[in-house]
């Protein structure tokens, strides 16, 4: 960063004159500490994998081992993340439009996944989903093994992921304009029309937002899914175990590469996100 | 005479409007059945298994387990940990607030782009930043092994870890809210003679408490609960340099299960408590809380 | 294609609120009527429940000599504008208008080339040729305004119901639109119920005022009827502005304390009244049997005319008189009033 602590004085161009006082500290407390804690480190990773030099970065991405983690992350991610995003659909649609008892403690369990820490949660997934446990055992007899399964990775992802979805379309649904399904029950829809035409569409933008936010969490994920994940190179092993590993080997330039791609993903998602944001605003005039 | 207009009708078929209007108690009963087997499934399930799994060999056990030595260490270092990141975090969480929300200059969304960054980085990877820059074969490892300076499998590491990780959490409650009150309080105060501490202190802080609070609960919920990323930097020396949930993986891979859970539970019991405080402030200073409600 | 509305003693109850109290009212085929009254009259519920957005409690609806009961919303054909319009805001203004023709069962759904006639016949009726593939939110008020009720022309409708039409417009625009729409009912001839609460709203535009206060009807008729012979104080108070007397009527004179202000009354009820005058009905003169003295205390501009406060001897409340061409007087002057129209009622 070779942003310069800028002194408060209110003649320079960049920022508008304002009486308040602080803005030099203040923003000097900020930008000093997102450099020192955030942004440096990061670098240090970009810099770390770059390193290592073309032909060696391709030899850690084209290996059998980092693809397979790598494939098993993002698909996971991306199937939990539908499946949130169905879920977490009807979840918000029931607590925004039905009332039932138990409704608010509902909505406050939602937040559970985000209060819990991870390895509380990979344990008590890990034990109900074993074969022996209470929802594995129920699916033993038909043959289905979640625990130390890629299965199991994916359960604990949709765990982690499933407030997302949840929370950004509540507060669509919410203020969702219940004189719009009004008109379009008087011009002559159906409910099932008004739904599909009317009331889907305008949460879209949000439920891909939820969703990508899920999917965006559920990628990095690393605490809940190794207790259940069973780990099996090629397998069942996740990409951030992947860099653990690589880490523990002393695999320095293995670990950031592979930690480089995630990121470079993750930047691309939230990217995404605000082009959906802008989108939704110009055409919806809201998010 | 309406009145006998209205008997002569008798009964008629009554066209049932509101299904234009309103889901069918079928749909209403199917949706509701699905969101509860699936909550059932995800969240409570798994929830209740933690004290269940606990109590599995009664209380001297969980009561064995939760206050030998190592567990007791783990605790401290937990609670140590917390303790420096959260109020780290909340002087910079203000910080960058005040900086944001009062003022408008230029790259101000970047910078919020920068401060939400932690939010899309896998924790393992917050981790493995530190390594890189202060480990053995790190940028920055020979010359703080010359200086006899421990960063990575120590004290230092964990909290940067967790610093990295909660880094947001303070920002994000009290930026839309100090940018929802505006600057109006704080220049009436100023105009008014008082000094620009006294108008912090006095004006600014105490509109936005609930957000500060509400930031704070999660930030803390989230350093204390933190695995991937100290998982990297601890090096999990027992009874040394393993928080909770560190103490947790090292008891569960010992195929110690009734252990793991009892510290487990303390950290789902953390989990309510934090769950109920947030719910609390949202339900009653829900004018003062972001509507952002995603972490 | 018109159709006449009847209401029947409707009553409607919202937790402890009843919004409405035995409200009955017929409309004729073609006939455009507003439903006037304040905030919380219960306006709006009656208008939603000619829509059957909301089931009465009690009493009902017919269209025509139909029982609206029977009817589903499609088959209503109710044509609804929103005060706030309730596009949908994922279509562009071509979609929301055909979304009625769209939404019709198969077998009675026009085929695509009608639809998109159609849609362009209406934004030709409503004025907006060239917008088709607008977003709402690309539009300003008064063309959101007229989507919305080009969307609800489109399905055909029986009857035309129009919730505070205008309320979120800015004056000018209002004042536009007001005789925009009135032209438009001249041409198509929907039967069309409005909401409004502003007076001079309905006055201008309905063939029939209806005035609603606390769940009740307190008057229905002509413009000119509710505003020259309100039926009630609450008419007389609510359609424009009036001073307020307490008099006492003996014989076919009224009497404010000794003083006979108003004469040749038909209705020979005795005793205290109260009567209402507008300022425009008060007029300055010489000498008079009947006329009633003050003290001009102030003067003051009030849009076209100016207006005189007086003080009248055993009124706490200064009467406001109109003076159209008449010769202005001067602040502190002696006057005789004269009142040459006013509304009395039996004090209750």
């Amino acid at each position: 960063m070779t942003l310069a602590l800028p002194a408060a004085s209110s003649s320079s161009s960049w920022r508008q004159p304002s009486i308040l006082p602080g803005f030099g500290l203040s923003l000097g407390i900020t930008i000093s500490a997102l450099s020192l804690v955030v942004l440096i480190p990061l670098a240090a990773l970009f810099l770390k994998a770059a390193s290592a030099g073309p032909a060696d970065i391709w030899a850690i991405i084209a290996s059998p081992r980092t693809q397979a983690a790598l494939r098993l992350s993002f698909g996971a991610a991306a199937f939990s993340a539908i499946v949130n995003a169905i879920f977490g659909l009807i979840i918000a649609w029931v607590l925004v439009r039905y009332r039932f008892p138990g409704r608010r403690l509902l909505d406050a369990a939602v937040d559970l996944p985000f209060a819990l820490p991870t390895a509380v949660a990979g344990i008590s997934l890990a034990a109900i989903y074993a074969p022996n446990g209470w929802i594995g055992s129920l699916l033993a007899p038909f043959d289905i093994k979640v625990a130390y399964t890629p299965l199991g990775v994916m359960v604990a992802l949709i765990f982690i992921g499933l407030p997302f979805v949840v929370r950004t379309v509540q507060p669509v649904l919410e203020e969702a304009d219940i004189e719009t399904e009004e008109a379009a029950a008087l011009l002559g829809a159906s409910r099932l029309r008004t739904i599909f035409r009317v009331i889907l569409p305008g949460i879209v933008p949000a439920l891909l937002t939820g969703f990508v936010l899920a999917f965006a969490r559920a990628v990095g994920e690393y605490g809940s899914v190794i207790f259940i994940a069973g780990n099996v190179p090629m397998v069942s092993e996740i990409a951030p175990l992947l860099i653990v590993i690589r880490l523990e080997q002393f695999d320095y330039a293995g670990a950031s590469v592979v930690a480089m791609i995630m990121l470079i993903v993750s930047f691309s998602l939230i990217l995404a996100i605000n082009a959906i944001q802008a989108w939704s605003r110009g055409r919806l005039g809201h998010v | 005479m309406s009145e006998t207009r209205l008997h002569e009708a008798g009964p008629i078929p009554v066209y049932r409007t509101d299904r234009a209007l309103r889901d069918s108690i079928w749909i209403k009963a199917l949706l509701l059945t699905l969101a509860l087997t699936f909550l059932a499934f995800f969240l409570f399930l798994p929830l209740v298994s933690v004290f269940v799994e606990a109590s599995r060999k009664g209380y001297e056990a969980f009561a064995e387990a939760v206050t030998e030595p190592d567990a007791l260490s783990a605790i401290r270092l937990t609670l140590l940990v917390a303790a420096i990141a959260v109020p780290f975090n909340v002087i910079v969480g203000i910080a960058a607030a005040w900086a944001i929300a009062k003022f408008n200059f230029r790259g101000k969304s970047l910078l919020i782009s920068f401060i939400d960054l932690p939010f899309s980085v896998s924790p393992v990877i917050s981790g493995l930043v530190y390594v890189l820059l202060f480990g053995a074969q790190g940028f920055l490892g020979p010359w703080l092994k010359a200086n006899g300076i421990e960063i990575i499998f120590a004290l230092p590491g964990l909290v940067l870890a967790t610093v990295f990780v909660t880094f947001p959490f303070v920002a994000r409650e009290l930026i839309p809210h100090m940018q929802a009150l505006g600057s109006s309080d704080e220049e009436a105060a100023l105009t008014l003679g008082a000094s620009p501490w006294r108008t912090f202190f006095t004006i600014t802080l105490p509109n936005v408490k609930w957000s500060l609070f509400y930031g704070v609960l999660l930030c803390n919920a989230r350093a204390m609960g933190e695995f991937g990323a100290v998982t990297v930097v601890s090096g999990r020396i027992r009874g040394v340099t393993t928080t909770m949930p560190l103490h947790v993986e090292i008891l569960y891979n010992e195929y110690n299960s009734v252990a793991a859970f009892a510290v487990a539970s303390l950290l789902a019991g953390l989990a309510l408590v934090t769950l109920t405080l947030k719910t609390y402030l949202e339900w009653h200073y829900a004018d003062a809380i972001a509507a952002t409600k995603r972490h | 294609m018109s159709v006449a509305v009847t209401v029947e003693s409707i009553q409607k109850t919202f937790a402890n609120f009843a919004a409405l109290r035995g409200v009955s009212l017929d409309v004729q085929p073609g006939e455009l009527v507003a439903l006037l009254g304040p905030s919380g009259s219960g306006k709006t519920t009656l208008l939603r429940l000619v829509a059957g957005l909301e089931q009465a409690d009690g009493g009902r609806v017919l269209f025509d000599e139909t029982d609206t009961r029977q009817l589903s919303l499609r088959d209503r054909r109710i044509g609804f504008v929103f005060q706030h319009y309730a596009l949908f805001k994922h279509m562009n203004v071509a979609s929301n208008i055909a979304f009625g023709l769209k939404a019709r069962p198969r077998a009675e759904r026009p085929s695509r080339s009608e639809i998109d006639q159609r849609v362009s016949d209406l934004m030709e009726l409503v004025q907006l040729k060239g917008l088709e593939r607008r977003f709402p939110v690309q539009l300003s008020g008064g063309q959101r305004q007229r989507v919305a009720l080009a969307r609800a022309l489109a399905i055909e409708p029986r009857v035309l119901l129009l919730d505070e039409p205008f309320g979120a417009l800015d004056a000018k625009v209002r004042k536009d639109l007001r005789s925009w729409l009135r032209d438009l009912h001249r041409r198509t001839g929907h039967t069309t119920l409005f909401v409004t609460h502003d007076q001079e709203e309905a006055l201008e535009l309905a063939d029939r005022v209806a005035i609603l206060n606390e769940g009740r009807l307190e008057q229905v008729g002509s413009p000119d009827d509710v505003y020259d012979h309100p039926a009630t104080p609450f008419v007389c108070e609510f359609l424009g502005e009036a001073n307020k007397l307490p008099v006492k009527v003996v014989g076919s004179q009224a009497f404010f304390g000794d003083r006979p202000v108003l004469g040749g009354l038909q209705q020979n009820q005795g005793g205290p009244a109260s009567l209402y005058v507008r300022p425009q009905h008060l007029r300055i003169v010489d000498e008079a049997p009947l006329s009633l003295p003050g003290v001009v205390e102030d003067l003051r501009r009030n849009g076209a005319v100016r207006r005189a406060e007086v003080a009248v001897q055993g009124l706490a409340k200064r009467l406001d008189v109109d003076l159209a061409s008449q010769v202005a007087p001067a602040r502190g002057e002696r006057i005789r009033l004269r009142i040459s129209h006013g509304s009395l009622f039996a004090a209750a």
